[in-house]
């Protein structure tokens, strides 16, 4: 007895569609048995907040006069791409400021932006008969401005590794910081409430699939690089490792801070948390099957980040109820773990997901095209042209 | 006369034979336990707050290192701007008394100032700088 999305979205219309989030649908289900909930709930939230590295914004900032075409701009002294027409340009959340180091970038701009705070913007061209402008600054807000997305290429990591350091000194990672001789283990993922966990075959979350990003809605663009579908799975569908990933698009305009946040990992370098929120249609049982999974269901290794090869060794595989407990045994010691993805923030983006939803808010949609599942992640090797 | 603050990890072997009384007897410091954490059978950490002339105090640590007692500097206040601190827990990882918390329920982060032994680990670990040094 399969549901289709427009049923579920004339329930969202007429206010009598069933949500919960992704917690939620355990105790649900464990009570009242997969075929009954799948006949009583139509939706499950997912959410996730964490840091997103490939996260980027497209701007256009409209025409001076007389006009320019920039070859090179900077906001807030953080380079961004200019090399797209004549005043488009791409800002990525991880370019260092040329000024302040590792205190401020992309991210950073990304954010002010967003909370409305007035950016420098200075560019410099080569000048045309069309373009005479060679150089310009000014001041910008993300109002005066004309569109501004978020596109983030690398979005929502359908599960990560977690990180230790067998070295005996304090190493700073983009898992954070590594105290020495396995002082501690981080991890990144928010486990039973990650999107891409509860539909790891991607059934329902696909290109088009609309989406809560940042504060406001937004699409799922396309698969995200490094889209690893191939990765050895459980019985239950999820990997035991990084896999799937999605390309995100969303209005910055309609976004806010709260959801939204420029991070720096020090000793490393700038990165952006980025609050995604999936809605997941309840369209058969088997749905319900992947939807009820648990954190103890959900596994990850832990690899040594102290070694500095793309290979690192592993110290084996765990789950996510185990890594949330706030300390784990390995090697006969007791070490403490940490989360970088905030299970809080993670459930309050569900739970305002959830009203959106119930309150008529938000229609879902059917992908326009299901996420690729044939294909593999390249290595980068030094080669001459000879030997390609 | 200085002060410094020291945070004194006693490992395994040597947590309960009796030897910082031997600042004091053989190194004529004064010193004050701000805090401590010893069991038999565990690791002990004690955080002191240590008073003498500036060679006196480097010949105690010398003489503490000889014995096995690892020794870092303590910072001053640790504390946690709620406003800024996005509840991700990484800092709870860091913690060594564990004064940083999950919370079990709705797994915001809880700051026990009565567990911090200012040890400083936290500071540079939180992504929002979220946890800062009262100077």
């Amino acid at each position: 007895m399969a549901k289709t999305l427009e049923e579920i979205n004339k329930k969202i219309k007429n206010g009598s569609v069933v949500v919960l989030n992704a917690e939620e649908i355990i105790d649900y289900a464990e009570q009242n048995g997969v075929k009954k909930t799948a006949r009583d709930i139509d939706v499950v939230t997912t959410a996730t907040f964490g840091p997103m590295c490939s996260t980027g914004a497209f701007l256009s900032f409209g025409h001076s006069d007389p006009p320019i075409k920039m070859s090179k701009v900077w906001l807030n002294d953080v380079p961004a791409y200019a090399g797209i027409a004549a005043v488009d340009a791409y800002i990525g959340a991880t370019e260092l400021s040329e000024t302040e180091d590792m205190n401020y970038g992309g991210a950073y701009v990304i954010e002010d932006l967003i909370s409305g705070k007035p950016v420098k913007l200075r560019a410099i061209a080569y000048g045309t008969d069309c373009y005479p402008r060679k150089e310009i600054e000014t001041y910008i807000t993300l109002e005066s401005i004309n569109q501004a997305y978020i596109f983030n290429p690398r979005n929502v990591y359908q599960n990560y590794a977690a990180a230790t350091n067998s070295s005996n000194k304090t190493i700073y990672t983009y898992m954070g910081k590594l105290m020495p001789n396995f002082g501690n283990i981080t991890f990144s993922s928010a486990g039973q409430l990650s999107p891409l966990l509860n539909d790891p075959y991607y059934r329902t979350i696909g290109i088009g699939t609309r989406i809560f990003i940042g504060g406001g809605q937004g699409y799922v663009a396309w698969q995200g690089t490094q889209h690893n579908p191939g990765k050895d799975r459980l019985a239950n569908g999820t990997p035991s490792g990084p896999a799937g990933t999605l390309a995100l698009i969303g209005d910055m305009k309609k976004m806010n801070e709260n959801f939204i946040r420029a991070a720096t990992f020090h000793g490393y370098g700038i990165t952006m948390y980025v609050g995604v929120g999936i809605p997941i249609p309840v369209i058969d049982e088997e749905m319900v099957e992947f939807l009820k999974v648990k954190d103890e269901d959900i596994y990850t290794e832990i690899m040594d980040y102290s070694v500095q090869r793309r290979n690192k060794p592993s110290y084996g595989k765990i789950n996510y109820k185990q890594l949330k407990s706030g300390s784990i045994m390995l090697k006969g010691k007791k070490i403490q773990t940490g989360s970088f993805s905030s299970y809080a923030k993670a459930l309050e983006i569900a739970n305002l997901l959830k009203s959106w939803i119930t309150k008529g808010h938000f229609l879902m949609t059917n992908f326009a095209a299901p996420l690729p599942m044939d294909e593999k992640v390249n290595t980068l090797n030094i080669l001459s042209k000879e030997e390609l | 006369m200085i002060t410094r603050r020291l945070i004194l990890n006693f490992p395994e072997k040597i947590v309960t034979k009796p030897i910082t009384y031997r600042l004091v007897k053989d190194y004529d410091l004064q010193f004050n336990i701000l805090r401590a954490e010893i069991t038999a059978d565990v690791t002990g950490k004690i955080l002191l707050e240590i008073m003498g002339s500036k060679n006196k105090i480097e010949e105690g640590i010398k003489f503490l290192e000889g014995e096995g007692v690892s020794i870092q500097e303590a910072s001053r206040d640790i504390i946690v701007d709620k406003e800024q601190c996005m509840d991700c827990g990484v800092c709870t990882s860091i913690c060594i008394t564990q004064a940083l918390i999950l919370d079990k329920n709705n797994y915001r982060l809880i700051f026990d100032k009565d567990k911090c032994i200012l040890c400083g680990f936290c500071q540079n670990c939180c992504p929002v700088n979220a946890i800062k040094l009262n100077v």
